[in-house]
């Protein structure tokens, strides 16, 4: 019994502690706020991207680096060349020199708490951009921006929708998911069933990876051409799946974007390209333009207010004439 | 006809070519029209098997190359990083010329593309031949090492190429019948030609089989690893530029991704053991079909994609349990077994 209420004890005063430790931080990030606010060039946002794995990541590298520029808020940049060791040097390196804030794309979901508790003891308020982290501990960061991937398949969704409102035959269509398991192909999905569902009419005939690749999209395409009696949309996870089964489609003899119609998310060049020609129907846009929100977010922050933890990227859809008249200003 | 079956069991690629059977005969089932071949409106040949036999053809060319390898105790886990590098190559200097859809400009791209691939083997040749590195060991530096290359070669973009006469490498066709499909058959005929026809797939074998008693039998090891190694990366060159003009652009992290992994299990599937010595190409051509079929099942039959892995898993599995020795003795034991039973009551009746 005696050892019940000491194990007891001992519990009670673990968890005393571990409050006392989470509260310090948080009283030291109200301290920086309350002490009063920077001017704007004297701030220093430290931002540790993952990597130049793609033309989508390149525009998101260079909006960044251009709006801060812009906006004379200094921007230490580090490349984490996709490997999370060298994004954790990078923040580590970020605590030390004492930056006002970390902003950074975590590679991977997981493996950040030890590294964004350092910042956390170190009152450096954690900006995630992109991608989110999974973490039990929400305290860890500030606020996450990025884009809602089940909002983008949705807006995918309701653009069908409206498309056939006036007619009442069966709407066969083909899905090219991203990689099996990853965010964007699950919520995409998601999003994409909820908005069709309403209707009977609507039926996913046939659903398979393309692995958010050209020539995976073209492959199952091409199987899919095959098996299945006939296809009257096709909506593809990413531009490049997309792309790949425009190939696939006119080596069967159909014209793409007439005979099959095509829905895609993402909106890059290549992909705004093949819309305007009017081979790709309509994108939905998942952008890489976070700079000028990120300075919005530094800003209140700086101003001593709060941020929504979570911050969804402003986001727009393409029909084939607005691709027309976006393509010769757009970054990436 | 029991001794034809007999004969047919006992040959190495009588499962390979059952499973390859299953597979086609399970989707002729799922889709009804799955053998037809149509010539379409452009002349071209039309049907799922032309996509399986294009689509499966930069497999078949790495695993030829793969084969050689293998037959000298040897491994080469680069190919995949050499497509990358190819494609990137062929890419960039496509997009840096002034004339991106001349045959020049496309001939200067491939042939440079090629040579770089031929050096990138030779590269591995001399780690494993002369510096002696295991070549697992050798041909990963370059498995890692390669798509960090082909990055910096693409700066990390996706290269898309408008380019006529380079996409007819990936997606053209010459009388109707898929380029892709007469790269592949002309890489494996001049391969079986060079190593079946002459003594050189004898030499290669004795090297798999005892690198220092063929040393003392005065065959050339040290060449001949440099030889492999080199039509190796050259097939995955090769490879990589069918891949690349397929999609009409270069991709440095995805294209030939694993590709390695198909070009292994097709040459195994195909009966060259990975202990080296005797190889059989046209086991390989089995296993690569095997591979791509499989593949094409499972978009048919519309396997949902969570589940894909599995049910290739399930069939490698197959396929190499029913290839396995001891799955094979026993099935010589209950062949031998058939025999006798039929045997005894025929004496019996004699006498």
């Amino acid at each position: 019994m005696k050892k019940t209420i000491g194990l007891f004890l001992a519990g009670a005063l673990t968890l005393a502690m571990t409050a006392c430790s989470g509260a310090t931080p948080a009283a030291t990030t109200s301290g920086a706020a309350g002490t009063g606010k920077k001017a704007l060039t004297d701030i220093v946002v430290g931002f540790a991207q993952v990597g130049a794995e793609s033309g989508w990541r390149t525009a998101n590298t260079k909006d960044i680096q251009d709006s801060f520029k812009t906006a004379g808020i200094q921007l230490k940049f580090s490349d984490a060349q996709q490997k999370q060791e060298n994004q954790i040097k990078a923040i580590r390196s970020y605590i030390q020199q004492q930056v006002d804030y970390i902003a950074f794309s975590p590679v991977v979901q997981t493996g950040w708490d030890a590294v964004l508790g350092e910042a956390k003891a170190a009152g450096i308020p954690v900006l995630l951009t992109d991608r989110a982290v999974d973490s039990k501990d929400t305290s860890l960061y500030v606020t996450f921006l990025g884009s809602d991937f089940v909002l983008e398949g949705k807006k995918a969704g309701e653009w069908l929708v409206e498309q056939y409102k006036d007619k009442t035959d069966p709407v066969s269509i083909v899905q090219l998911e991203g990689t099996t398991g990853s965010a964007p192909a699950i919520d995409r999905a998601t999003g994409f069933a909820d908005a069709i569902k309403a209707e009977s009419k609507f039926k996913v005939v046939a659903s398979q990876t393309g692995d958010f690749t050209r020539a995976g999209g073209k492959q199952v395409m091409e199987a899919m051409l095959k098996s299945q009696k006939s296809i009257d949309v096709v909506y593809a996870h990413n531009d490049d799946m997309g792309l790949g089964a425009i190939e696939a489609i006119e080596a069967a003899g159909k014209v793409p974007g007439k005979d099959i119609k095509i829905i895609t998310v993402d909106a890059v060049k290549d992909g705004m390209t093949a819309l305007s020609e009017g081979k790709i129907n309509f994108i939905v846009e998942c952008s890489p333009l976070l700079g000028k929100q990120m300075i919005e977010i530094v800003t209140k922050l700086n101003n001593g207010e709060t941020v929504p933890a979570r911050i969804v990227t402003e986001e727009t859809t393409f029909t084939q004439e607005q691709a027309k008249a976006a393509l010769p200003d757009r970054k990436y | 006809m029991s001794g034809f079956f007999t004969r047919a069991l006992s040959n190495r690629l009588f499962w390979p070519v059952v499973m390859l059977v299953a597979l086609l005969v399970v989707n002729a089932v799922a889709v009804p029209g799955f053998f037809s071949i149509t010539i379409n409106a452009d002349g071209h040949l039309f049907g799922s098997l032309i996509d399986i036999l294009r689509n499966g053809a930069p497999t078949l060319i790495i695993a030829v190359g793969m084969t050689l390898v293998i037959a000298t105790r040897g491994i080469d886990l680069s190919v995949g990083a050499i497509c990358a590098i190819a494609g990137a190559v062929a890419c960039s200097i496509i997009l840096d010329s002034p004339d991106p859809g001349g045959l020049w400009t496309v001939t200067v791209a491939v042939a440079t593309a090629l040579a770089l691939s031929l050096v990138l083997g030779l590269w591995n040749g001399f780690l494993v031949a002369v510096l002696g590195i295991q070549p697992i060991i050798a041909t990963l530096v370059l498995m890692t090492a390669g798509r960090g290359i082909a990055m910096l070669i693409t700066e990390g973009q996706i290269l898309t190429v408008e380019s006529a006469p380079f996409k007819f490498l990936g997606s053209g066709f010459i009388v109707g019948i898929p380029v892709a499909v007469i790269i592949g058959a002309v890489l494996f005929s001049l391969a079986a030609l060079l190593t079946r026809r002459t003594a050189l797939g004898l030499l290669i074998e004795s090297v798999g089989i005892n690198p220092e008693a063929s040393r003392q039998a005065g065959v050339r090891a040290r060449g001949l690893l440099f030889t492999v190694y080199g039509f190796c990366a050259l097939a995955a060159g090769i490879a990589g530029l069918i891949l690349t003009a397929n999609q009409t652009a270069a991709d440095a992290n995805n294209t030939g991704l694993f590709i390695e992994l198909d070009a292994i299990l097709a040459v195994v599937i195909g009966g060259t053991s990975l202990n080296g010595g005797r190889y059989s190409l046209v086991g390989t051509l089995v296993g690569a079909l095997v591979i791509q079929t499989l593949v094409t099942t499972v978009y048919t039959v519309g396997i949902p994609p969570i589940a894909t892995m599995v049910f290739k898993a399930a069939v490698v599995t197959a396929v190499c349990l029913l290839q396995s020795p001891t799955t094979n003795a026993a099935f010589a034991r209950w062949r031998d077994k058939l025999a006798a039973g039929r045997r005894v009551p025929a004496e019996a009746v004699a006498k």
